[in-house]
């Protein structure tokens, strides 16, 4: 049952992410982009982490996918759609990027350590109270500097985007 | 139960994919949206090895990689909007000065 789950999910995540790569128009990507997200979102709940899947949809789907398309439709993509796909200088790039896939795959198969195929122990309890009990008791210093950093980056964001003024 | 390589192999194939994104398209968009997928990818390993080993901190380091995730993207949409309307171009090559 979850093999079956796991197996839709990442065929689906997969066939999205080279749609996204392989798309011409950014709008297009844009979208398979917000597909793959979706299916990533419901792989975090086979892996028992609900949290994770809502903040998922919430930040990436109608945060940051949202703010692509906004994006998109500020700025003129119709020269976009029209320019050459695949430069035929990239044959370096495309080799190394066969080689390092082949790489981390033979890595993982001929490794024992990811050979499991139950969780070591089983947690019990209320999970999402575990998880936020280690966050803001263990992790409170980096959260704070994360929204820190969330803050810098919106006043960034907003001085970036504005009109000169001269 | 789903075997742990299953979900290591989804993360190396969606990273992969993202950084063919990265580096074969000439389009900025794209190579950002690309980036999008390469941390989601390492999210999926977060995740799954802190599910399979039974530790919190893979949730956890996935929940700071969305928050930088964000920031990030929001300061390199300002920079594309910022570009846009200077050189008003999209394409990656045309922008390999870094004062022209």
């Amino acid at each position: 049952m979850d093999q079956g789950f796991f197996l839709l999910f990442a065929t689906v995540s997969v066939i999205t992410a080279l749609t996204l790569v392989l798309a011409r128009n950014p709008v297009h990507s844009a979208l398979a982009l917000m597909a793959c997200f979706l299916q990533i979102s419901a792989i975090f709940v086979l892996l028992e982490a609900p949290l994770l899947a809502v903040i998922q949809i919430f930040v990436y789907v109608g945060a940051i996918m949202v703010l692509f398309v906004f994006v998109i439709m500020m700025i003129d993509v119709r020269e976009a759609v029209l320019q050459r796909f695949l430069p035929g200088g990239n044959m370096a790039a495309l080799v190394l990027l066969v080689l390092l896939g082949i790489e981390m795959v033979a890595l993982v198969l001929w490794s024992g350590r990811f050979s499991l195929t139950q969780p070591v122990t089983v947690r019990g309890g209320d999970q999402v109270r575990q998880l936020s009990t280690t966050l803001f008791a263990d992790y409170l210093l980096p959260f704070e500097v994360a929204s820190v950093i969330l803050l810098a980056a919106l006043i960034g964001a907003i001085v970036l985007a504005q009109k000169e003024q001269r | 139960m789903v075997p742990l390589w299953w979900y290591i192999l989804l993360g190396v194939a969606l990273f992969v994919i993202g950084a063919a994104g990265v580096l074969l398209r000439r389009n900025i968009l794209v190579v950002l949206m690309s980036l999008e997928l390469l941390l989601n990818s390492v999210n999926i390993n977060f995740i799954a090895f802190g599910r399979y080993y039974a530790d919190f901190r893979g949730q956890i380091f996935a929940i700071f990689v969305i928050a930088i995730t964000a920031a990030e993207v929001a300061v390199a949409l300002g920079i594309l909007v910022a570009l846009v309307r200077n050189k008003s171009t999209l394409k990656v090559d045309d922008v390999t000065m870094m004062k022209g």
